[in-house]
């Protein structure tokens, strides 16, 4: 399961970053995959949409949200513990 | 004073993906009104426009670009880049700085508007996509195209209803007149052929349902149409020192408002800014040849509009030509005056009178001489172009064959 969670995410990130989801690892930050802030909040929808989950982000100081962007492998994280929380 | 001429052109409506399909149909009177497509229309009364068919965004767009793009910034920028092109700048330094954007819109992202309402109100879902603001905010298509082609100079969104794009390129050429820049594009673009768009339009009873006849006894109506159109305005000694193609001079421009109704027109009004521009541009009465009108089809602009134009032109309103397009590529609200434009141009270069097609019966309250039906040769040197707004907003427009 978490592994579908993991690839999904990817998924979304490589579309947004205009990659192959195998181009894009854990470690890479959104810096990193060319993702600028526009490209960000478009991915947090995404994930919104995929998992039907709210994700508590503010773009007016994402280092500051609950949200943890700082790598894929952060976000995934993240993700996942949303899902956990909000589905329960 | 310094003069103001047009070195580019573009546009897409329902008579063209660009201007020379365009001006093709206008000299052939070809109707672009169809059975409208969009999701819900069979819970409409009026189900005709000009809409642009066949049309696929993904053919000219990428993927991040069409998140952002609503119908009507598409349209623009396509328009857009057909001018601009055939203009031969490009911008950089200086020139970017002394270079900017004004364009007319209604509506701006109607499209955007309608879905999301749909997805919120009636699939009940709580969730929209992030760039919702930045795709249907009216100043959007200006903003696109000054970020693509780097127009750093004065930009900003005219919304005067069926007048936007007349008070926007009203703006741009006072703008060059008076030294603020030395290029301006501007025109305007409009897409409001989906459920809500019409459903709006629908309840102020003024559409009609089988055709839009511009003066004719029997006219019943407006037709919608969509689209833009996108010129390059630039300063004449600057375009004549580059070796420019000059395609029109704009001589002149007035606006008056009624002041009176906000939906009914009035003569005096009208008359005011036809005046006005004629006075701008230096015109006596009799130089001017032919008049793109208004003419929305509508019982009370026709017979208002061919009042004003006798009065502002006297014996010689007999004379003159005046002619409605929309008959041909439907009302497109805040970009009508810009495709309109293109009429006018067609008239003073290629000698050519777009006709008003539709017309039927003569009415004694429109006693001029609409072109109808067929096109029309002619030599024309000045031509006026007229744009009447709801809310009493009047913007006409002088232009003169190249210097």
């Amino acid at each position: 399961m978490s592994d579908t969670i993991k690839d999904r995410v990817i998924a979304i990130i490589a579309e947004q970053a205009v990659l192959e989801p195998g181009d894009v690892t854990p470690d890479q930050t959104l810096e990193d995959l060319g993702i600028d802030s526009l490209g960000l909040v478009e991915s947090i929808f995404a994930i919104e949409e995929a998992f039907d989950i709210s994700v508590p982000f503010n773009a007016n100081d994402p280092s500051d949200s609950e949200f943890d962007i700082s790598s894929v492998a952060a976000i995934i994280k993240a993700v996942e513990g949303l899902i956990a929380t909000q589905a329960a | 004073m310094r003069r103001v001429v047009i070195t580019g052109q573009g546009s897409i409506n329902a008579l063209g993906r660009n201007v020379a399909e365009t001006l093709e149909a206008m000299r052939e009177g070809r109707c672009g009104i169809s059975n409208l497509e969009f999701q819900d229309v069979e819970r409409l009364s009026i189900r005709i426009g000009g809409q642009i068919k066949g049309y696929d965004p993904e053919a000219h767009f990428n993927r991040q670009k069409i998140s952002l793009y609503d119908r009507f910034t598409q349209f623009t920028m396509l328009a857009a880049e057909e001018a601009l092109t055939q203009s031969g700048l490009s911008f950089s330094g200086e020139m970017a700085t002394r270079s900017g954007v004004v364009l007319g819109t209604s509506g701006g992202g109607m499209n955007t508007l309608d879905e999301n309402y749909r997805s919120v109100y009636e699939d009940g879902k709580n969730r929209v996509h992030p760039f919702v603001v930045p795709k249907l905010m009216n100043n959007a298509a200006a903003s696109h195209v000054s970020m693509e082609w780097n127009l750093k100079g004065p930009s900003f969104t005219v919304a005067t209803a069926c007048a936007s794009s007349n008070h926007a390129m009203g703006q741009a050429m006072q703008m060059i007149r008076s030294g603020m820049a030395d290029v301006m594009v501007t025109g305007g673009s409009e897409a409001m052929l989906c459920f809500g768009g019409i459903k709006a339009w629908e309840g102020l009873r003024v559409m009609s349902k089988d055709a839009c006849r511009p003066f004719s006894a029997n006219r019943n109506g407006m037709v919608q149409g969509e689209g833009a159109a996108v010129f390059v305005f630039e300063e004449y000694e600057h375009a004549k020192a580059r070796g420019a193609e000059i395609i029109a001079e704009v001589a002149g421009f007035a606006m008056s408002s009624d002041a009176a109704d906000i939906v009914m027109p009035s003569k005096q009004g009208a008359a005011r800014a036809i005046k006005g521009a004629l006075l701008d541009a230096k015109l006596n009465p009799e130089d001017v040849c032919y008049i793109n009108a208004h003419g929305t089809g509508t019982a009370a602009n026709d017979k208002t509009e061919c009042a004003a134009v006798a009065d502002a032109f006297g014996h010689h309103a007999d004379d003159l030509m005046i002619s409605s397009t929309k008959s041909m590529h439907g009302h497109l609200i805040g970009g009508t005056g810009a495709v309109e434009l293109l009429a006018c141009i067609m008239a003073l270069r290629d000698g050519v009178i777009a006709p008003t097609i539709g017309y039927q019966e003569p009415d004694p309250e429109c006693a001029l001489d609409v072109v109808p039906n067929e096109a029309r040769e002619a030599r024309v040197d000045a031509v006026l172009s007229n744009a009447f707004a709801f809310g009493g907003l009047n913007a006409v427009l002088a232009l003169r064959a190249a210097p």
